[in-house]
């Protein structure tokens, strides 16, 4: 009950009514605007506090593919939380179509690191869950939705095994066959392809990216691959080191529908470099940050040892 | 109607034959039932080696208790009377009493401790304070206690499971992967979709584990008060109780015959337990 009016109060609703219909396309598909401004999060307690986030400022477009990457441990999934509403920030404030964001909501899907379908529930009960519950969708309709979305992302012949069941790739296409169907304004997606192997990782980025590239819904996709991020970004976002603040956006001016192909032309090669060498630098950082504190002793047997 | 009936009725029957040859055809059936046969007859040889043999052959442990053979024969004498089967009944009831109690009790009290801090905050340390007493350290107490001597058994059987489905719903409702319950809450979950959907059935696979060590424990408690209770003038009846007074009756034979009688209930009390989480978790069962 409580989370239920956190996203959807009568008044927010109407409050955002003409920002909401304004983020819609003509075939009703979200495109809204995510920014985040001067946001912070830190843990722990005040002698033990680590600063995950400081002073993040982040425009995530309409009908634009933002990929985030950044040196593992950096913050990603932090960043990931505090936009979905899991977590809240402790300075600064995230935007949807101009109004804060409160807590978790539909309007915000999230596909999660590891496979977060819930394991007693078959491929297609996961899929008709967020509409049963909310009651927006019913009987006949929400049976024929689940089935298309299930059919498009290749589960048709699956839809009542467990998620156990399912390879790590059907897990990933049934996760965002369930997010989908909740229609989000924005989809978030934290590493979602993390742990697959090769064959099935270039699969299925080929197979989102068509996804995306069929209705352009506003998209937030954090990765650690370069590869990856190039490939499906139209900005690309590079993160700084812990603490975690924007480094850079770079515009990536690939044309699209894209292919796999494309990541060997020189365009691609020249963001590939320049955003390697800012990972580099930032990753660098984490090392020499998180060695300097344990290396006093060593330096003190070097420079003994020397004389 | 009829001869499609008879046609319907004809499949099951070669199909379950098939099914049973099949598996007959398995190895690990075969390896278990060679084992049961290899046991029962050294058993037997063991046994009566004396007899064969003379005095001076008979051999330390094995020597001194029945052969299967005898122990089945004073079975054969005891199945058709009432009392045995009294005792069955007796000792199922008082465990399916204290059980029933423990899982009725346990499992909602276990979800609270996981959901409610302030509840935590109260009443776990407490709980954790009693927990490592062994029930049988109950038993005086709850004689005194309880009115009458079937109270203090269930009492003491109710505690002996308690504890254990209580720690394990605990743990598992406390481990379930938060993003479920993330995911569930972006999807507009309430509260009480939350606890329904998420936590419950996640918690469904510890229940279990919890109910299947409750319940062997359950089984030895009820025996152990059993004898105790039973040693006395007016037994209070049981497979305790059988076993107790065969021994004083120096039936060692009948003896034997309840200690397997409590190892075929304890097992179809676990079988039980086993059949019912296959169909309340449909998910685990993956091949
Ligand atoms: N709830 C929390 N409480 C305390 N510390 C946390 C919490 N969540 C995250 N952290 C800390 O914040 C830091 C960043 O974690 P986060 O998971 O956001 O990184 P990430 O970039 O997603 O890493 P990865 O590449 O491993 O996915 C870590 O040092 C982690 O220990
Ligand atoms: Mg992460």
């Amino acid at each position: 009950m409580q989370t239920a009016e956190t996203t959807q109060t009568p008044g927010s609703a109407g409050a955002g009514k003409i920002g909401a219909e304004a983020a819609l396309d003509a075939h009703g598909v979200g495109k809204s605007h995510l920014q985040l401004q001067n946001v912070s999060k830190a843990f722990g307690d005040e002698w033990d506090r680590q600063h995950v986030i400081s002073d993040m400022s982040l425009d995530i477009r309409p009908g634009k593919m933002t990929v985030v990457v950044g040196p593992s441990g950096c913050g990603k999934s932090t960043l990931v939380n505090l936009i979905a509403g899991y977590e809240q920030p402790d300075s600064g404030v995230i935007l949807l179509d101009g109004n804060p964001v409160k807590g978790p909501g539909k309007d915000r899907m999230v596909v999660f690191q590891e496979t977060a379908l819930i394991p007693w529930q078959t491929t297609y009960q996961n899929v008709v869950f967020g509409p049963k519950l909310r009651g927006d969708l019913k009987g006949k309709a929400l049976e024929d939705e689940a089935k298309r979305l299930l059919v498009k992302v290749g589960l048709g012949e699956f839809m009542h095994k467990y998620p156990l069941q399912l390879s790590g790739g059907m897990q990933r296409r049934a996760e965002l066959a369930r997010a989908l169907i909740n229609d989000p304004r924005v989809m978030i997606m934290d590493e979602p392809f993390r742990g697959l192997d090769a064959m099935s990782r270039g699969l299925m980025q080929e197979f989102f990216l068509r996804l995306f590239e069929e209705n352009r819904r506003t998209n937030l996709f954090v990765t650690s691959e370069i590869d990856e991020a190039i490939f499906l970004a139209d900005r690309l976002v590079i993160l700084s080191n812990r603490p975690a603040s924007v480094r850079k956006v770079i515009e990536i001016d690939l044309p699209r529908p894209r292919h796999y192909t494309m990541l060997n032309s020189p365009e691609a090669f020249a963001y590939k470099r320049d955003a390697m060498e800012l990972l580099h630098e930032e990753a660098m950082k984490s090392f020499r940050t998180s060695s300097s504190s344990s290396t006093g002793g060593k330096q003190g047997f070097t420079s003994a040892s020397g004389h | 109607m009829a001869s499609v009936a008879q046609i319907d009725g004809s499949t099951p029957v070669v199909r379950r034959r098939s099914k049973l040859a099949k598996f007959m055809e398995n190895p690990t059936i075969w390896r278990g039932l060679l084992a049961i046969v290899i046991f029962l007859a050294v058993w037997e040889v063991g046994a009566r080696f004396d007899e064969w043999f003379g005095k001076e052959w008979t051999l330390p442990f094995i020597g001194l208790i029945p052969p299967p053979t005898a122990v089945f024969n004073a079975w054969l004498k005891i199945i058709p009377q009432a009392g045995y089967w009294d005792s069955w009944l007796q000792s199922f009831q008082r465990v399916l009493t204290g059980f029933g109690a423990a899982m009725l009790l346990g499992i909602p009290f276990g979800l609270a401790l996981a959901v409610n801090k302030y509840f935590r905050d109260v009443f776990f340390p407490p709980f954790e304070v009693l927990r490592p007493i062994p029930p049988l350290a109950w038993v005086p107490a709850s004689l005194i206690f309880w009115p009458t001597n079937e109270m203090s058994i269930a009492f003491v059987t109710f505690l002996g499971a308690f504890f254990t489905i209580v720690i394990n719903v605990l743990g598992g409702a406390r481990t379930i992967d938060v993003r479920y319950l993330r995911a569930a809450q972006s999807m507009g979950a309430s509260q009480w979709d939350l606890f329904s959907k998420i936590i419950l059935p996640g918690t469904l696979p510890s229940i279990f584990t919890g109910a299947a060590v409750g319940m062997g424990i359950t089984w030895e408690v009820v025996l152990a008060a059993e004898m105790i209770s039973g040693g006395g003038t007016q037994g209070s009846g049981g497979l305790g109780f059988f076993i107790w007074n065969s021994y004083m009756g120096g039936s060692l034979e009948q003896v034997v015959v309840g200690m397997i009688s409590i190892g075929i209930a304890g097992f179809l009390s676990s079988s039980a337990i086993r059949w019912l989480g296959d169909r309340l978790m449909p998910w685990r069962r993956l091949f």
